[in-house]
């Protein structure tokens, strides 16, 4: 009974704490504490969290390599852009049309590709971003490769900060349920988890599914604060960049994602002064951490609850 | 136990000190008054430096540099020297917005740039916003200064090139007047924006000042064979034939067409400019074809040779049309400040809009209600291997 009470306390705490930091920010950013720059910066780490989070249900946790993340953020962003800009319907209704037509895609390229093991999923996911991009060129209702320019801003705090707050929830309890555990099994030895009698396709699908749900929901949060968007956007350097952080945070590891998107973001933002050097110091920021850290700066490791009252309280 | 309980707390003071260390960046940042005097005019450089245009920002950031030096050297601007703050966009959309925001932040009076359209779109609402002009070196697309759904003119939004569709124009005009052309026909690259607007600009003045198309005919990036197309336009015996597109595809293209016995005139725009062409077509199939462009370096107009000049001293390389465009972009905000005797963002804005027939590299400007320049462009000749000015159109 006691301990019942307890977990209860905890999550109340932890919502207080949410909560108060939405607040916080939101009361910073009324009161126009915070400059133009850091609005964008925050925006764009908002949107980094929500990808590399969830890149890292697919890479880190299942265990399969892809680098299409920038397709199906591209599908989001172009699916909620006609809805709300081309249809007029509210914002909510892009949301969950860019999510939805992000998934439906997921869920037709995961279908066949997720049979294909290493690096040959990688290529095939390579492929379908690329297939994307190329696709949205050659059609001309969304302006070909000008791009649809003058998107409404619609993406506002709390929308972003509440978008990758519900992508960290549900990817967490996703890895905390038996799903999750079935999902781990495959990472760790497809072959064992098969004999184990787990349906190792469906359990691929369905994290790839979420993945790209999400990634979707990036890309409509994009769409509706950056003004325009371009196939070009979305190449696979797009994906690239994605995959860098969820290697740098650790392989696994949803704390060390959001820790290597806040990161890099930020890095992004401190480089800008330095425009000759930037690539230099990116790079060689990513090679010092691969070699001292060449298992992310998490490893597999997650800051939890536990490790808090491990520090705070002792208690395992 | 206590040890690992160390490490851990140790990790977490760790992440503290090192987003502490952000925390204080943002410090810097909001301590600078806005609007307050300063010695010098900063004037924000948000171009392409990395990424897929790198080569794009990096000559029209070499073109600013090279302007202010200038500037700052014969005194300034209303006593005041310039001071470029140079940002790289990475050539892409959302982090040329970034960049504008944090120039924004540094009391920026205009900004240069970004290169390409799109990357001048991220830029666009900042700037908006912040009632601070921007002027684009490069940025072709009609949209760029005009909201296509409303048809208004974005009030900060400049540029010192002209649009896509007016090549298409200028060449029409060149056909039918210098060269003589009665007959026209288009072979252009049907898979990208720019060549599909040059071509049926070209078509629209061409046939209002009497002219006939006798074919019309299509090429997608890659192509490589032209031989069963040109053939056929062969058959219809054009006075002129006009290919815009890029020079990967036209200059095996043209070498194809002269060795099937085509004679005619052929043209293009802008897309054509690059040292390929005469080694993949070969000096002697580019004879008797022209394009038109921005400016070109062989110009013998005073003006251009100081530049190409100064610009070969400095950087030990051609200056090419980014590098011109870059330099003019500066020059003509050194004239709006000068007008508007004020370094206030908005009298710069309402001086630049202006501006009447300020004389630059790429030629006398003067902007019209739409943000565009009306000035003159050039057509470039191939004559034996060579590009040499054959004459400047004014529209």
């Amino acid at each position: 009974m006691q301990e019942k009470s307890k977990s209860w306390l905890q999550f109340l705490l932890e919502v207080i704490v949410l909560v108060l930091l939405f607040t916080l920010v939101q009361y910073a950013l009324s009161a126009g504490l915070v400059n133009q720059s850091y609005q964008i910066t925050l925006t764009s780490m908002c949107i980094n969290v929500i990808l590399a989070v969830s890149l890292n249900l697919i890479n880190g946790f299942t265990g399969q390599l892809s680098l299409g993340h920038a397709g199906f953020m591209a599908i989001g962003a172009y699916v909620s852009v006609i809805i709300t800009n081309f249809m007029d319907l509210p914002f909510i209704a892009g949301i969950l049309g860019g999510c939805l037509a992000a998934g439906i895609a997921g869920f037709v390229v995961g279908v066949p590709t997720l049979r294909l093991k290493g690096d040959y999923l990688a290529i095939a996911t390579l492929a379908f971003g690329e297939i994307i991009r190329v696709v949205l060129q050659n059609i001309d209702y969304v302006n070909g490769p000008a791009g649809i320019m003058g998107i409404t801003k619609l993406t506002t705090w709390p929308w972003l900060y509440w978008a990758a707050i519900f992508t960290i929830l549900i990817i967490v309890n996703l890895m905390n349920s038996s799903y999750g555990r079935a999902i781990v099994s495959i990472r760790e030895d497809e072959v064992a988890s098969e004999l184990m009698g787990i349906n190792t396709t469906r359990y691929k699908v369905l994290a790839f599914v979420i993945g790209a749900m999400f990634a979707g929901l990036a890309g409509v949060l994009y769409a509706h604060y950056f003004y325009i968007i371009r196939p070009e956007t979305f190449n696979f350097l797009k994906s690239f960049d994605m995959l860098v952080m969820v290697v740098l945070g650790g392989l696994g590891s949803t704390t060390g994602a959001i820790i290597a998107a806040v990161f890099i973001t930020f890095l992004t933002l401190a480089l800008q002064k330095y425009a000759a050097m930037r690539m230099v110091i990116y790079a060689l920021t990513l090679i010092i951490v691969m070699i001292y850290r060449p298992q992310g700066l998490m490893g597999n490791k997650e800051l939890s609850r536990k490790t808090f009252s491990g520090i705070w309280g002792g208690r395992k | 136990m206590i040890s690992r309980r160390n490490k851990k707390l140790a990790f977490l003071l760790a992440m503290m000190l090192v987003l502490s260390i952000f925390a204080g960046c943002g410090g810097q940042a909001g301590e600078e008054e806005p609007g307050g005097e300063t010695a010098t005019i900063p004037v924000g450089i948000n171009v392409e430096l990395s990424g897929a245009v790198a080569s794009y920002g990096s000559n029209a950031r070499d073109g600013a540099v090279l302007a202010i030096e200038e500037i700052n050297a014969a005194g300034g601007v209303l006593g005041k020297q310039l001071e470029g703050l140079q940002r790289d966009c990475k050539s892409i959309a959302d982090e040329a917005m970034s960049v504008s925001a944090a120039l924004v932040g540094e009391n920026i009076v205009a900004q240069i740039g970004p290169l390409t359209s799109g990357n001048v779109a991220g830029s666009t609402p900042i700037m908006m916003e912040n009632k601070i002009p921007l002027i684009a070196p490069a940025a072709t697309a009609a949209n760029v200064t005009v909201d296509e759904k409303t048809g208004e003119t974005r009030g900060y939004i400049f540029r010192v090139c002209f649009i896509d569709p007016f090549q298409g124009t200028l060449m029409a005009q060149f056909a039918a007047e210098n060269l003589e052309a009665k007959t026209a026909a288009i072979y252009g690259d049907t898979s990208s924006d720019y060549a599909k607007g040059l071509a049926a600009y070209f078509k629209e003045t061409f046939t209002e000042m009497g002219g006939t198309i006798v074919a019309e005919e299509g090429f997608v990036k890659g192509d490589r064979d032209f031989n069963a197309t040109l053939t056929k336009i062969k058959g219809s015996n054009p006075d002129f034939i006009y290919v815009p597109g890029y020079y990967e595809e036209v200059a095996p293209l043209i070498k194809q067409a002269r060795e099937l016995g085509i004679t005619a005139p052929i043209g293009g725009g802008d897309g054509w400019d690059s040292p390929d062409m005469i080694s993949v077509a070969g000096a002697e199939a580019l004879n008797n074809t022209f394009f038109t462009n921005h400016y070109s370096s062989q110009d013998t107009d005073p003006k251009v040779v100081d530049f190409v000049e100064a610009f070969k001293a400095k950087y030990n390389k051609e200056p090419d049309s980014f590098a011109a465009l870059g330099y003019d972009c500066v020059q003509l905000l050194v004239q709006a400040i000068t007008e508007a005797n004020s370094t206030d963002p908005q009298k710069i804005t309402d001086a630049l809009a202006n501006i009447k027939d300020f004389q630059g590299v790429t030629g006398k400007m003067t902007i019209d209600e739409q943000h565009n320049p009306v000035k003159a462009g050039v057509i470039i000749e191939f004559k034996d291997g060579s590009q040499t000015v054959n004459t400047r159109i004014q529209p």
